[in-house]
């Protein structure tokens, strides 16, 4: 179905080796390279943000600044939030905020942006369905599924789905937004003639990349938090 | 209709629907529209919340991008997945 000149059209999700295991055929796709540079480079950060902690001065240099600088306000983020909670999450909410920053930028790098992939986003979402769940029932016990037929017994299946879709719509958000920005990228360099290819796509990389991935990361963070927090008070 | 096969027919349909599919962009943009203006106002009223009503729009707008989403979602799978062929 695809015309002849959208042949050049490039942004699916390609398979570079495949293996067998388990009985089952399974392929190393550009997702999963995406995500072990974006893992790298995050621990190669960590080491080195280990090893310049241990000398740390009491007048932070460049480096140790800009570290303090993320921590404090993931700190403040979780804490404006979740109140006297955010002790408990803010590792968890820190860890996935930075994980979700670097896979949606790494689109600026010529990475097929790993969060555009459906796999990626399902998983995080999940994360986020059995924390709350978990949150729920060691909150509340039996009260948790109880408080599923309130105010009325009627309305107990829109609140299962209710349940269900929130953490599904989280990760197709997530999903949607940077799929879009890969499609729209996609395009551009596979349609256009080459003389716009130079220079322009700047500017779709700076919206499509940098700021509707910063604004997500912050959605699926301050979503993250505020179901947990439905559960936790 | 001669020299079209069956199989070409279902595909240009499936062309037309996702051009349907993303009349549904429509609905996100009036409504971050609306959003955005009323944080306009809001910051002309009281410049010194500017931060917290800016997080409060974005995180309303991305909230109300959902439905637009799904219209891309179907839109995407009719029109590179080719579930009717």
């Amino acid at each position: 179905m695809v015309v002849a000149s959208a042949n050049q059209v490039d942004f699916m999700i390609k398979g570079i080796t495949k293996f067998h295991a388990f009985g089952q055929e399974l392929w190393v796709t550009t997702t999963e390279i995406g995500l072990s540079i974006v893992t790298i480079v995050i621990l190669i950060l960590v080491f080195i943000t280990d090893k310049k902690m241990k000398t740390a001065t009491e007048v932070p240099g460049t480096f140790q600044n800009m570290i303090e600088f993320v921590v404090e306000s993931l700190d403040k983020l979780v804490g404006a939030t979740m109140g006297h909670n955010a002790k408990k999450f803010v590792n968890y909410i820190g860890t996935i905020f930075i994980f979700i920053l670097f896979c949606n930028i790494s689109g600026l790098f010529g990475l097929r942006t790993p969060t555009g992939d459906f796999g990626v986003t399902f998983m995080l979402g999940l994360f986020t369905f059995f924390i709350v769940q978990y949150q729920g029932i060691k909150n509340h016990g039996i009260g948790h599924f109880t408080s599923l037929a309130k105010p009325f017994p009627v309305l107990l299946p829109i609140n299962i789905i209710g349940e269900i879709t929130n953490p599904l719509s989280q990760a197709l958000r997530l999903f949607g937004n940077m799929m879009s920005g890969v499609v729209i990228m996609g395009l551009w360099y596979g349609m256009m003639p080459i003389f716009v290819n130079i220079g322009i796509p700047a500017f779709l990389h700076v919206y499509c990349d940098l700021f509707s991935g910063c604004i997500q990361t912050y959605v699926f963070c301050m979503l993250t938090m505020v179901y947990v927090n439905d559960k936790l008070d | 209709m001669n020299g079209i096969s069956g199989q070409d027919f279902i595909y240009g349909c499936s062309a037309i629907g996702a051009g349907i599919a993303m009349i549904a962009g429509i609905g996100p943009g009036v409504g971050q529209g609306i959003a955005a203006g009323h944080a306009a106002a809001a910051v002309g009223r009281n410049p010194g919340a500017k931060s917290d009503i800016t997080s409060t729009m974005l995180l309303g707008q991305a909230v109300a991008e959902t439905t637009g989403l799904y219209g891309f979602a179907v839109a995407a799978i009719l029109m590179f997945l080719k579930p009717f062929s």
